[in-house]
């Protein structure tokens, strides 16, 4: 039953992989990421720099809604452990990180009522949430030609292929548009889209931001950095879920032979 | 209870309880003395492992109820904060979301299991007849469950599920707005969904305790259908069936674990991911992987109504299945033409679920050069569910010649266990001139 599972999930797979009959998608390039695997974990270092991505590329254009400043300290997250004079510290609560507090403070928002009932902006604080680039849904669209930037908040668990699928997606550009395919204005061709056919232009070139750990900021190398990010902010108990699952494994194996080596014990007299 | 009960309280407590309300007897006459045939085997273990299932699923629903929003603005960030902020929220919402499919690949183990071995025959026809109401339960609250996210496929699974009531004559548009409470789908249906959802499992906990009363009259069929006879052909319950179901229910739990910690995504569509949006069309809609085979009879239908129905149709045939089967053998082990019929039957809900998962237009791999495509698939599966229930049971009862049957369940017993002697021992006899 479980390779029926397998299957099913499987076949749930190629149906979303399966293209509209009239542009042939393609599938998401295989990569290996770090976290790949039942033992896989984040690369702190990659997260680091795929938030930088996002904060200095896609922010722009594309909100979190879902994610606190406090989240990239939270155990797991890139800014767990940070430098300080040279030793790295762990912080169990991420809102006392000076690192995490340091890029909150970057973003202002408004704050709560004074005592005069005026608001008044404030330097963010590791609670606030990522600063959201539109007030409304309408506002998104007007900005972007009609075609609203998703919350990339879980997309690695809301896109078939998940990191892949976004590394693929930010590298997809460079591909021969079909000559029967017709783009309107403002619309771009990148197959590994669902249609083939996205709104949003290239983001991408070699040398585009300067990392602050000294990497090269090629294109590759910030497409797989950001999925790494996305990867990280839709699942940021991957790991302890992973650690977790090990352990329940090895308990459960061990449990299910005692439970076996019982019952062989206690049918042992009897035909059966 | 089936036979006298053997339980004597020894002390003063136990025998003061005893004389007012008999918990402690009632206890030990189910799960302890009780007489259970001797020759059950692992397909026997499901019963077990979906009450664990049902505990399971309330226990962690509970929890999450407290942390979810039933708001059409904030359910999604609800569940996100679940997954993020609350302490092992992502662990209690993977056990639950897993364990939804768990439960169901469990309850289908358990009625194939039923079928085959003719189990909702008499005696037993209440016991299958509740079990089927407990399975549509089940559905409600999984669908209900489902949409509770309010992701896109919520949304939109919610909409074309409540939408088939709109195919019923007259009533059918009514119908639909007082399921929707509203003119749409909207917050109104996501609260009485979240209330219903809440309610559901408890009638589900209170059929079981019908089931299991239902069960415990005429005590459990086995393997060979043959009923129990005298004491020799049962154990008690314990210790005999709660180490074998306990074991039973420690692998199923190492399948439940490896989807809870290393693929908790699996079962579930990553549209959900997506928050509910009445606007965008998802390209798919499709139902949960359980949900499929009901789907593909849907759609094998050109007309909704009678899609409708023929989909309804598919559980309700299940209640008279009793009265369907004519032939007087239960177990399909000494059914020789049934037992084949069972396994294209297998094959067709299988079938049925593949084809209820693909694009109908789609041409199925392997067949597409002879035209049939998934739409085809599912329309001659359907016509085999359908044929199965209603023309091969009924007809096989008369033509079939049932292979001779032991005498009793211990004599089947150790017929069989001379076999596996025999075996042995032919085995092992080269052994020496090695």
């Amino acid at each position: 039953m479980k390779t029926i599972h397998a299957l099913l999930a499987a076949a749930l797979g190629a149906l979303a992989l399966a293209a509209p009959a009239a542009a042939a998608d393609r599938s998401p390039e295989p990569h290996q990421f770090s976290f790949d695997g039942p033992f896989g974990s984040y690369d702190r270092a990659a997260v680091q720099r795929g938030f930088q991505v996002y904060m200095e590329v896609c922010s722009a254009c594309h909100g979190m809604e879902h994610m606190r400043f406090r989240h990239l300290g939270d155990r797991g997250g890139p800014f767990e452990e940070v430098p300080i004079g040279g030793e790295m510290v762990r912080f169990d609560n991420p809102n006392d990180n000076p690192v995490v507090m340091a890029i909150a403070a970057e973003y202002m928002i408004d704050g709560e009522p004074d005592e005069f009932g005026d608001v008044n902006e404030r330097p963010r604080i590791p609670a606030d949430p990522f600063p959201y680039p539109y007030d409304n849904v309408q506002q998104g669209r007007a900005a972007n030609a009609g075609a609203y930037p998703p919350d990339l908040s879980v997309i690695t668990k809301a896109r078939y292929g998940g990191a892949e699928y976004i590394r693929s997606l930010m590298l997809g550009y460079d591909y021969e548009p079909p000559a029967d395919l017709e783009l309107r204005a403002g619309n771009y061709y990148n197959p590994y889209m669902y249609g083939s056919v996205i709104a949003m232009p290239p983001q991408l070139q070699d040398g585009l931001i300067s990392y602050e750990d000294g990497t090269e900021a090629t294109a590759e190398q910030m497409a797989e950095d950001v999925a790494h990010f996305f990867a990280w902010a839709s699942d940021p108990h991957m790991e302890s879920r992973k650690s977790m699952g090990l352990m329940v494994m090895i308990y459960l194996i061990i449990l299910a032979g005692l439970l076996f080596a019982t019952y062989r014990q206690v049918w042992s007299k009897i035909e059966h | 209870m089936s036979g006298p009960s053997t339980y004597e309280p020894k002390t003063g407590v136990t025998r003061w309880l005893d004389s007012r309300m008999p918990i402690v007897r009632l206890g030990w006459d189910s799960f302890v003395d009780f007489p259970t045939p001797r020759n059950l085997n692992y397909w026997y273990t499901f019963g077990g492992i979906l009450s664990v299932c049902l505990v399971i699923q309330i226990v962690t629903g509970i929890v999450l109820a407290m942390h979810y929003v039933p708001h059409v603005d904030m359910a999604f960030a609800s569940v996100q904060r679940i997954d993020r902020d609350v302490n092992y929220g992502w662990l209690i919402r993977s056990i639950h979301a897993v364990g939804a499919s768990m439960f169901f690949l469990a309850v289908y183990m358990h009625i194939f299991r039923g079928l085959y071995y003719g189990s909702y025959k008499a005696p037993r026809e209440l016991l299958w007849i509740l079990g089927v109401v407990i399975y549509l339960l089940m559905m409600a609250a999984a669908f209900m469950g489902y949409v509770l996210p309010w992701g896109q496929m919520s949304y939109w699974g919610a909409m074309v599920i409540t939408n088939l009531f709109g195919a019923l004559p007259v009533i059918g548009q009514p119908v639909v707005e007082w399921l929707w409470g509203g003119f749409s789908v909207g917050n109104e249906t996501l609260n009485r969904f979240f209330s219903l959802h809440y309610l559901i499992p408890f009638l589900i906990a209170g059929v079981v305790g019908l089931h299991i009363w239902a069960l415990h009259v005429p005590g459990n069929n086995n393997p060979t259908g043959i009923s129990v006879k005298t004491k020799a052909d049962t154990l008690p319950f314990h210790p005999y069936y709660t180490t074998k179901d306990g074991f039973g229910i420690v692998l199923f739990f190492i399948i439940f674990a490896f989807f809870v910690f290393y693929w908790p995504d699996a079962l579930g569509h990553a549209d959900n991911y997506i928050p509910a949006d009445p606007l965008v069309t998802p390209s798919h809609i499709v139902p949960e992987w359980y949900l499929l085979p009901f789907y593909a009879i849907l759609r094998a239908v050109p007309n909704t109504l009678g899609g409708v129905v023929l989909m309804f149709g598919a559980i309700g045939v299940l209640f008279i299945l009793p009265w369907l089967d004519t032939s007087k053998v239960r177990s399909m082990r000494y059914r020789p033409l049934a037992r084949w019929f069972f396994g294209f039957f297998v094959i067709a809900c299988l079938g049925l679920g593949w084809a209820g998962a693909e694009n109908p237009d789609y041409p199925v791999p392997g067949l597409g050069a002879i035209g049939v495509d998934f739409l085809l698939m599912g329309r001659v599966l359907t016509i085999y569910y359908f044929a199965y229930f209603l023309v091969i049971l009924p007809v096989l009862g008369f033509v079939e010649k049932p292979k001779a049957r032991p005498a009793s369940i211990e004599a089947a017993v150790l017929e069989e266990a001379a076999a596996r002697k025999g075996r042995a021992s032919k085995a092992a006899q080269p052994a020496p001139a090695e």
